[in-house]
């Protein structure tokens, strides 16, 4: 049964009950480590509110079941680690094209390949933006607890719902296997957008124009439209198109779509940036381990501040920018070799120092550390 | 009953019209298979509205958007794992599979075999042409020995797949041959194929005329598809396996059938009884 009240959750735990929450009734998997608790309490608890769980052969067949699944008209899910995640990026690519949503949990654990799959890292935040072929929207969400993955989970389908399209919640493994006492909601208290079905003349309509707000309303088989879907490029019609006029005008909506809602997409949260002279830039645990840090650097008199992205795709320029305006460095701490610290760099250009910590040990980073290459900014003067 | 069922039967009544003339090369036999797929549907009176076609890539692919149904072309290989999910959330839904030989049995080969194994209400129709036609004419795994395609400039020295054997071997509950040069013995299989509750395979020999036909020397269109009839040994029900595939004989008919429950009622059943019963207690 779905937890509701004060409990102690795991964060693998606490997604699969978010996403019946929010209205997941499909769940395709493919077991893989540190991501398997999802699927485990997905099979156990989908069929309680008359949902399907199927573990699919391979990590691929997964994600085709869950889009043919959403294009049936139910919500639908898939969750993995990052060499399943590279798999699923041939159908992600494709839920992106036909905008299909649907929602992908990847748990980073240590790479590349193999990796070390019981070790926590931070190494597909490049991955989840750019994994899969061609220019292509896709919103990726970064929560930093158990009770954020909650929360993020339930706004992931929301989002997937909204803008017909497929979201990655993205968290290490840290966070995947912490529990920590989380204020589950009532199921009632739980709100999640459901996509715009196909209306008016079913002669006439266009399963891709756009009525608007650049999101068009979706066909549910069964209800008459009888339209045609394919991951060629391809008109208002749905029918495959090279017209260059036609192709461009797509194009430019499909990827165009998330910037005209970047109102329901943007989500961070900042730490004393008001007056922060050193910014600290963070997701998931590390992002936590910098907020200890940052404390303690203001405890020291070193005036740090944390920007931490909810939403790491696409990126909360707007608020980044403002946050960095009046700050002298920026510190970028990740779990990989330093990806996240591609895009700080792009953002602040030549305004200012970008410092990066980086841990590819397969450990999580500490607030220590993390404070200690907050002091050393400070001693060069960036305070 | 079959003039009867020709005589009302208008294939324009099933095809987005707006959409001819089609793509097929001259001389496909597609256009013939698409042609037994919907008088199949006719003959079977499924609502158009609660088919839902889900193809792959390549020329078997394209098929499916000539027809007047809900039809996904999704990504290649794929296109049983899209409809497992669609089949899977929507049991409403008549899901037939269009795919061919590359796409079924070379990339999609596993998900081929554990559809087979699963044996959820779905049925997949291979358009069998030995060959990539879409991309210009490669060898496939159902190329037949020495068979001259772009990538074996020297004749193909791979064994050609046996798909019949494989499916029937996987488990598939319903596993069948037909060919374009028997329209109604086509129609006919693929009827009862659809009426079959569980997982339906349905190989259907199609010619590749521009490509594979010309590279080989194989004649005309019309000769391709009375070769056909030379190879064929229509109507046995034997052990498929281990028996050589074409060119020698190819078996059509009913090759294979078992009543296996069906997937998606035992996973109902099963599953959401228990889960039902673990509510209420």
């Amino acid at each position: 049964m779905i937890p509701v009240g004060r409990r102690n959750l795991q964060g693998n735990h606490a997604c699969a009950y978010a996403a019946i929450a929010a209205g997941c009734r499909f769940y395709a998997g493919y077991p893989i480590t540190p991501s398997s608790e999802i699927a485990e309490k997905m099979s156990l608890e989908l069929p309680r509110v008359q949902g399907v769980f199927v573990q699919m052969e391979d990590e691929i067949a997964s994600m085709g079941a869950v889009i043919g699944a959403s294009l049936g008209g139910v919500k639908a899910m898939t969750a993995t680690s990052g060499p399943g995640f590279s798999l699923k990026q041939e159908n992600l690519g494709y839920a992106a094209m036909v905008e299909v949503p649907c929602v992908i949990i990847d748990v980073m654990r240590g790479g590349p390949s193999t990796g070390m799959p019981t070790r926590p890292a931070q190494g597909d935040l490049m991955q989840a933006r750019w994994g899969t072929h061609g220019d292509h929207p896709i919103v990726v969400v970064t929560p930093a607890s158990v009770g954020e993955i909650y929360t993020e989970t339930v706004r992931a389908f929301d989002l997937a719902e909204r803008l017909r399209t497929p979201v990655i919640v993205l968290y290490d493994e840290t966070v995947g296997h912490l529990v920590e006492t989380v204020d589950v909601p009532d199921l009632s208290d739980v709100t999640s957008a459901q996509r715009k079905w196909a209306s008016g003349p079913k002669e006439t309509f266009l399963p891709y124009a756009d009525p608007g707000d650049g999101v068009p309303e979706m066909v549910r088989p069964g209800d008459g439209y009888r339209c045609h879907t394919t991951g060629l490029t391809h008109g208002e019609n749905g029918f495959p198109t090279q017209r260059p006029a036609e192709v461009e005008e797509m194009t430019r909506r499909l990827l165009g779509k998330l910037e005209r809602h970047r109102d329901v997409i943007d989500r961070f949260e900042t730490v004393r940036t008001g007056d922060a002279h050193i910014v600290v830039v963070a997701v998931g645990i590390a992002a936590r381990a910098a907020r200890r840090a940052v404390v303690e650097a203001r405890a020291k008199g070193i005036a740090a501040g944390l920007f931490r992205p909810i939403t790491l795709w696409p990126f909360p320029e707007a608020a980044f920018r403002e946050v960095v305006a009046g700050a002298d460095a920026v510190l970028v701490v990740e779990m990989n070799a330093g990806q996240l610290a591609l895009e700080i760099e792009r953002l602040v250009g030549r305004r200012g120092k970008v410092a990066r910590l980086n841990r590819i040990s397969g450990e999580p980073i500490g607030p220590d550390e993390i404070l200690a290459n907050i002091e050393e900014l400070a001693r060069h003067g960036h305070r | 009953m079959d003039t009867a069922s020709a005589n009302d039967f208008d294939i324009r009544d099933y095809l987005r019209v707006e959409l001819l003339p089609h793509f097929m090369c001259p001389g496909c036999g597609h256009g013939i298979a698409l042609r037994a797929l919907l008088w199949a549907v006719h003959d079977l009176k499924l609502a158009k509205d609660r088919l839902a076609i889900v193809s792959g890539i390549g020329c078997s692919g394209r098929v499916g958007a000539y027809i007047d149904a809900n039809t996904f072309h999704v990504t290649h290989g794929r296109p049983l794992a899209f409809a497992t999910g669609l089949a899977l959330a929507r049991p409403d839904l008549e899901v037939i599979v269009i795919t061919g030989d590359g796409d079924c049995l070379a990339i999609g080969g596993n998900h081929l075999i554990h559809a087979c194994r699963r044996n959820l209400h779905l049925t997949c129709l291979m358009f069998n042409n030995e060959i990539y036609g879409m991309t210009g004419g490669q060898v496939s795994p159902t190329t037949a020995d020495d068979r001259l395609t772009t990538t074996t400039p020297y004749g193909n020295a791979e064994p050609s797949f046996d798909a019949c054997a494989l499916a029937a071997a996987a488990g598939a509950s319903f596993v069948g041959r037909g060919m374009t040069l028997q329209t109604v013995a086509l129609k006919n299989l693929i009827r009862d194929a659809i009426s079959h509750r569980g997982f339906s395979f349905v190989e259907v020999i199609s010619d590749c005329t521009e490509i594979f036909g010309r590279k080989n020397d194989l004649g005309s269109s019309p000769e391709m598809i009375l070769r056909q009839k030379g190879s064929m040994k229509p109507d046995t029900y034997g052990n498929v396996v281990d028996r050589p595939f074409r060119p020698n004989a190819v078996q059509t008919g009913v090759l294979a059938r078992n009543d296996r429950p069906e997937y998606g009622d035992a996973y109902r059943a099963a599953v959401l009884g228990a889960a039902g019963a673990a509510v209420a207690g």
